[in-house]
């Protein structure tokens, strides 16, 4: 890929959706580059994400940690597994800068978690950090603010 | 039909040494009992007072079930109030925190109050003349608790007017408090944020007991803490490479039953106690540059060490919060049903140390108390599974039966082996207590 249409902007992101919901979880870490986060605010509008309490502030170690522990044995939490739904809206493009490679997708979407008989539904928004590095987009950073970020929540189990 | 009301021989039948009843956990009636009489008698958490920095700044919560204001009053004393009209009954505040000005005012029929809850004004009064409001509850105001406390910032609160005092039901065990505070060079903690909030699908008292079980991190949490130390290990980096601040958080959990047993556990009277008597899941973190100079600045190095040597895992005080003084990080067990449990962690700055701290401690409760996290999620499909097979009709009761020691006396401070399930006996016997305690004035 040279520059990126508004179209492969858009696409990256069902792409990176359909992932999570098809399980491919090793090729979603591929997604992003190694100094990533993935941030899930606690607090409607948060803008610190180090010194006040985050649902998710996850660095490469951490996602991997994450997608291996789904993987395990032991992990009785995941016994039996969850699974996970994404339902896009089309993304907004906020942000074009074909100089420096670098992007930006904001993304409403609504989110449905099951595993055994219960089944919760989130409403959330995405906001995508995208840079072209060798011909290849990939995720810098990556916020999801829950509509009820503020709520009290059962497990929340997998990435959004 | 009632079973345990005004039956306290009922209630001590629940518990015998080494095993209490499943009714405990999972019978109604015995949850209300808990809101009635466990929750009046004792002295429960209801919050910090950097909550509410300034006058009229109030914060609603709960005590057990009872919705309560938490309030500054104009004389910078902070009050704790039912949050419940005197007229009808409507709650005066529903936002969970704000700022109401010199007085409350309620949103149905304009009844005023004072931020110490005495009634200011109602309008077109006339209408009251001659009809003995004033002999009436209502001419009162929002009814206070019975008694409040505010302990180096902490706010607890007892809702009955008689019972224990607070320095006789905490006693030794507030210098879990004192540590943590004293670890601010100032001596003071202020709230960083809001709390994460975590439903739980189970009983309270299986979260206060999960705090003192030191042999199931190892288990439980393999596939978090586990996977974490393999991951490492076998990741490509240079020999001596520092191990990043979050496998400093996680890796402990691992640690080996002896780690566990030679931390010790300390129980007190009235059900209070912690793990982590000689060291614990918190020691070994490196330190943060700058912030023992600060400390030794602030209170000399005797003292800076002696503070900072202390690392007690989870105290426990009865009825329904954990602290932790090495991270700052207090969590509160909310009873909404014998089988529903609010579970809320907060964090609180240390006033005058690095921002790395409590980056640290921030990261800490994400990473093992969210809803999100990969530690509690197994620590919540363990209680969901007890709260579902305590149903199960095969046997009855419970086992805590751990090191159980013949007569053990727990209204005496004890260092035992750190696997013991004392503190969880001890639980059971302040329970039993603080049940009882006000039954049998009602059947006299
Ligand atoms: S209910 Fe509060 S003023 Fe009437
Ligand atoms: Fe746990």
């Amino acid at each position: 890929m040279k520059a990126p249409t508004r179209d492969d902007l858009i696409d990256f992101v069902y792409e990176e959706a359909r992932m999570l919901d098809d399980g491919r979880f090793d090729e979603w870490l591929d997604l992003w580059t190694h100094d990533s986060y993935y941030w899930m605010p606690l607090d409607y509008n948060q803008e610190d994400a180090k010194h006040v309490t985050s649902l998710l502030h996850e660095d490469a170690f951490m996602r991997k940690l994450r997608v291996e522990r789904f993987k395990g044995e032991r992990t009785f939490s995941q016994k039996p597994k969850t699974r996970c739904h994404h339902v896009l809206n089309r993304p907004f493009i906020d942000h074009m800068d074909e100089e420096k490679g670098e992007y930006v997708t904001h993304t409403a979407f609504h989110y449905v978690e099951t595993r055994l008989d219960d089944q919760i539904l989130l409403a959330a928004t995405a906001r995508h950090e995208l840079k072209l590095i060798e011909g290849k987009l990939k995720i810098t950073h990556k916020r999801v603010d829950l509509l009820n970020s503020d709520a009290a929540f059962g497990n929340i189990q997998m990435f959004l | 039909m009632s079973r345990y009301a005004n039956n306290p021989e009922a209630i001590r039948n629940l518990i015998r040494p080494t095993e209490v009843h499943r009714d405990v956990y999972i019978d109604q009636e015995v949850f209300e009992l808990e809101m009635k009489h466990l929750f009046a008698n004792t002295w429960v958490f209801v919050g910090h007072e950097s909550q509410t920095p300034n006058k009229g700044d109030y914060f609603t919560t709960e005590i057990g079930t009872q919705p309560v204001i938490m309030v500054r009053h104009s004389d910078n004393e902070i009050y704790v109030l039912h949050n419940r009209c005197p007229h009808k009954g409507t709650k005066i505040a529903i936002d969970r925190t704000g700022n109401t000005g010199k007085f409350f005012r309620c949103p149905y029929h304009a009844w005023s109050f004072k931020t110490n809850g005495c009634l200011l004004a109602i309008p077109l009064r006339k209408g009251y003349k001659d009809t003995g409001l004033e002999e009436s509850e209502s001419v009162n105001g929002m009814a206070p608790v019975g008694a409040v406390k505010n302990y180096r910032g902490f706010i607890f609160a007892r809702l009955n007017k008689e019972g224990p005092d607070f320095e006789s039901f905490f006693g030794e065990a507030l210098s879990s408090f004192d540590n943590m505070v004293d670890r601010s060079p100032e001596g003071r903690l202020e709230v960083a944020g809001p709390p994460l909030r975590y439903m739980h699908r189970c009983n309270w008292k299986m979260l206060v007991e999960n705090q003192t079980d030191t042999c199931h991190p190892m288990v439980a949490h393999e596939s978090s803490a586990g996977t974490a130390i393999d991951l490492w290990e076998k990741m490509d980096k240079p020999e001596g490479t520092q191990k990043p601040m979050a496998m400093e958080v996680i890796a402990p959990f691992m640690s080996p039953y002896e780690f566990f047993e030679n931390m010790g556990i300390r129980t007190w009277p009235n059900g209070h106690g912690h793990t982590g008597v000689h060291h614990s899941i918190h020691s070994d973190y490196s330190a943060i540059p700058g912030y023992y100079e600060q400390m030794v600045e602030a209170y000399g190095e005797e003292r800076a060490k002696a503070i900072l040597g202390e690392n007690r895992h989870n105290t426990v005080y009865f009825p329904n919060i954990m602290i932790k003084g090495p991270i700052q990080q207090l969590r509160l067990f909310t009873p909404i049903a014998a089988d529903k449990t609010l579970v809320e962690s907060y964090i609180y700055r240390l006033v005058g140390a690095p921002d790395m701290l409590l980056e640290r401690t921030a990261m800490y409760n994400r990473m093992i108390n969210a809803p999100t996290s990969m530690v509690g999620h197994d620590d919540l499909e363990m209680y969901e599974r007890a709260q579902e097979g305590l149903h199960s009709d095969g046997l009855e009761w419970v086992n805590v039966q751990r090191l159980y020691q013949e007569g053990e006396n727990f209204d005496e401070i004890a260092v035992e082996n750190g696997t013991t399930e004392r503190q969880m006996r001890n639980q059971f016997h302040a329970w039993e207590k603080y049940m009882t305690m006000t039954m049998e004035g009602d059947a006299q």
